[in-house]
């Protein structure tokens, strides 16, 4: 690694010149550092600046329910003709509970479902099966969510609308909505089987972490094989599980292009109240309506909308990174511990 | 680790559950042997659902992919035949991941650098490390609203298309330097990682010489961490090439690459065109273009390359693991 021969003159302290040859690059580098910073704080401010007339023409009421989203949306984009006053009316709540319905059912099926894959993935498979599952993860981790959204556009959909959903169930609802297979449950899915790989690595690494020595104390005690690994190893894990959370739910949250694919881009909100259609209601979440909507964006008061919608999310993945450090908190002490063993 | 005299042979690390699962659990708690079986069926599950999709886009990517698909340009049409292959789309994502990288490869090092050597003062450090942790987590379509609004300013309007005054602020540097955001934060992170395996002890050795700080940096740490940098950056390809936001908002959707101006290859930087996410999208039936059957195509392609990424990860990862210090 180390070449004596390109030692040169300059690397050593040689009196004045040396040292600010270092100071020089510490500086140097200072400056790329607030330059990235700078990038950062610019895309906060024009962000907010852009979006700021959509929130100051509706107010809290952004947020809340009220007529048809898609209707005002089309309303907005209109507006922005020539001699025409510019219109915001927006009542976002059909995109935002479509956000909160697919990221928080695929977060809790996809926590439950890889804490248990990466237990056994750690612990409990055969060793051959072990070796093969690590690179697998790592892939899976990394398939674009495009690809994801393809097999769920022409596997998923179609098997949800053709088996799933019986002619009974279409003809009840066609006057509000049309029920093809684009649905919530095809978001939720195709979002579970995306996020799952993240949490497992991140979960796994956690897991693989924890000092040997504590596992086989509870061993040699006399507990079994899994109440060890479950009370000690995935507790002491839990800044692990945090962590993987956390970045698996700011990927659900962000995701645009795999949801406008298979979540059927209708702004409307599924109602709980429907039984069991509930589950087959099309839908349309804030990140997929800025993609469905780019084309507009040369619309002036599109543009604000469509900045207030990023503007939220951004908000929302800033909350969710700055909870997650909040929860990870009270548990340093304990990682310190098993970070110092390990 | 302990101090006792008498120490039993040891037996060659063999964990308690060895025996036959069925065997072991039998005189378990029902909760425990619960759980232990919802380990292993969901184990396998991920397993059977991990193998179904390499294998149904395996099966559907080699009946449709040919040769030919790679060759020849896209051209607009009615039918499958008709529409030629995805050369531009393939040129699009190399030339995409190379400006995105070659952005965020150096810069990332140098963060890394900065954070985990200098990191002073410390309240700048802290910031830093937000920012880094905030672009990680922000949804790449709102980095691509961003890019429309900073590539469409006047001053930036060398970089795409210039229309009568308007600045139509779509083009392969646009996207590439959008994506360089997304690349950055994984650089980053694993270079630090790597600096931060190097013990003290390498530094001082090396200050002891008279080697300057920075001279360390260069000579013997960013050396020692090679494994890692080329980790990180190839981790950054591979999420560059995947995402597909900021390709569908900022490199203006034209199948073919359309170059602007008259210089060879600076024109086609400055036009649009497309890669194989965006071609994935289009070809999808909730795309513009709907043929299916070419996105199997472009995602079998599309996830060998993602591949074999991961298979260079790999080696290099094995390789940083070598590297013991003490």
């Amino acid at each position: 690694m180390y070449d004596a021969t390109s030692d040169t003159d300059e690397d050593f302290l040689d009196g004045e010149g040396g040292l600010s040859q270092d100071r020089r690059a510490e500086l140097g580098l200072g400056a790329l550092v607030c330059g990235v910073v700078v990038v950062l704080l610019a895309m906060l401010a024009f962000i907010l600046k852009e979006a700021w007339p959509s929130f100051a023409h509706n107010g809290l009421r952004w947020f809340g329910p009220g007529g048809n989203v898609d209707d005002q949306i089309q309303a907005i984009f209109t507006s922005g003709d020539f001699d025409r006053a510019p219109q915001y009316l927006i009542r976002a709540w059909p995109l935002i509970w479509s956000t909160l319905l697919t990221t928080a059912g695929a977060v809790v099926i996809s926590f439950v479902c890889s804490l248990f894959v990466s237990v056994f993935m750690v612990e409990f498979a055969p060793t051959w099966l072990k070796r093969v599952l690590e690179p697998v993860v790592r892939l899976l981790a990394s398939v674009p969510s495009v690809i994801y959204g393809l097999i769920g556009v022409l596997v998923l959909v179609p098997f949800i609308g053709n088996h799933l959903i019986t002619q009974h169930e279409k003809a009840s609802v066609t006057p509000v909505i049309q029920l093809s297979g684009y649905s919530l449950l095809a978001g939720v899915v195709i979002l579970t089987v995306m996020i799952s790989p993240v949490m497992i690595a991140i979960f796994a690494e956690g897991l693989r972490s924890v000092p040997r020595g504590w596992l086989e104390g509870s061993l040699a005690l006399g507990v079994n094989s899994w109440r060890t690994f479950w009370k000690i190893a995935v507790r002491t894990a839990r800044p692990a599980l945090i962590a993987g959370t956390v970045l698996a739910t700011a990927r659900a949250l962000g995701e645009a292009v795999m949801l406008s694919m298979v979540s059927g881009s209708v702004g409307f909100a599924p109602n709980p109240a429907d039984g069991l259609i509930f589950f087959f209601e099309p839908s349309r979440g804030l990140a997929a309506t800025i993609l469905h909507n780019t084309d507009e964006l040369n619309s002036p008061p599109m543009k604000h909308t469509l900045f207030a919608i990023a503007a939220v999310l951004l908000f929302s993945a800033a909350l969710l990174s700055l909870a997650g450090w909040a929860a990870k908190q009270p548990m340093k002490r304990y990682f310190n511990v098993g970070g110092a063993a390990g | 680790m302990s101090s006792t005299a008498i120490t039993p042979p040891q037996p060659p690390a063999a964990s308690p559950e060895r025996r036959s699962a069925a065997d072991a659990s039998a005189s378990w708690r029902l909760v425990d042997r619960l759980g232990l079986a919802a380990a292993w069926l969901l184990g396998l599950l991920f397993c059977a659902i991990t193998a179904a999709i390499v294998i149904f886009l395996a099966v559907q990517g080699l009946r449709y992919l040919s040769p030919s698909l790679i060759w020849t340009n896209p051209r607009v049409g009615y039918t499958q035949g008709a529409t030629g292959g995805f050369l531009d789309p393939l040129i699009g994502t190399v030339l995409v991941a190379a400006i995105a990288i070659a952005i965020a490869g150096p810069v990332g090092v140098g963060v890394a650098v900065w954070l985990s050597e200098y990191g002073r003062p410390v309240a700048l450090a802290r910031v830093v490390e937000s920012t880094v942790e905030m672009l990680a987590g922000a949804p790449s379509v709102v980095l691509a609203l961003f890019g429309i609004l900073l590539f469409q300013a006047p001053a930036l309007g060398f970089l795409s298309e210039v229309n009568a005054g308007v600045v139509f602020g779509k083009s392969f540097f646009a996207a590439g330097a959008m994506l360089s955001l997304v690349a950055l934060p994984l650089v980053t992170a694993s270079v630090r990682e790597g600096l931060q395996a190097i013990p003290n002890h390498v530094r001082e050795a090396s200050y002891a010489v008279g080697k300057t700080r920075i001279a360390t940096i260069r000579r013997v740490l960013l050396p020692a961490a090679r494994p890692s940098v080329i980790t990180g950056n190839m981790l950054g390809i591979g999420h560059v090439i995947g995402d597909t936001a900021i390709i569908v908002l900022l490199l203006g959707d034209t199948q073919v690459l359309q170059g602007v101006g008259h210089i060879p290859f600076l024109s086609t930087l400055r036009g649009t065109g497309s890669t194989l996410t965006s071609y994935i999208f289009d070809n999808a039936p909730t795309g513009d273009l709907n043929q299916p059957n070419k996105a199997y195509a472009a995602a079998f392609v599309l996830l060998l390359i993602i591949l074999a990424l991961n298979v260079v990860v790999d080696v290099f990862g094995r390789r940083s693991g070598e590297l013991r210090w003490s």
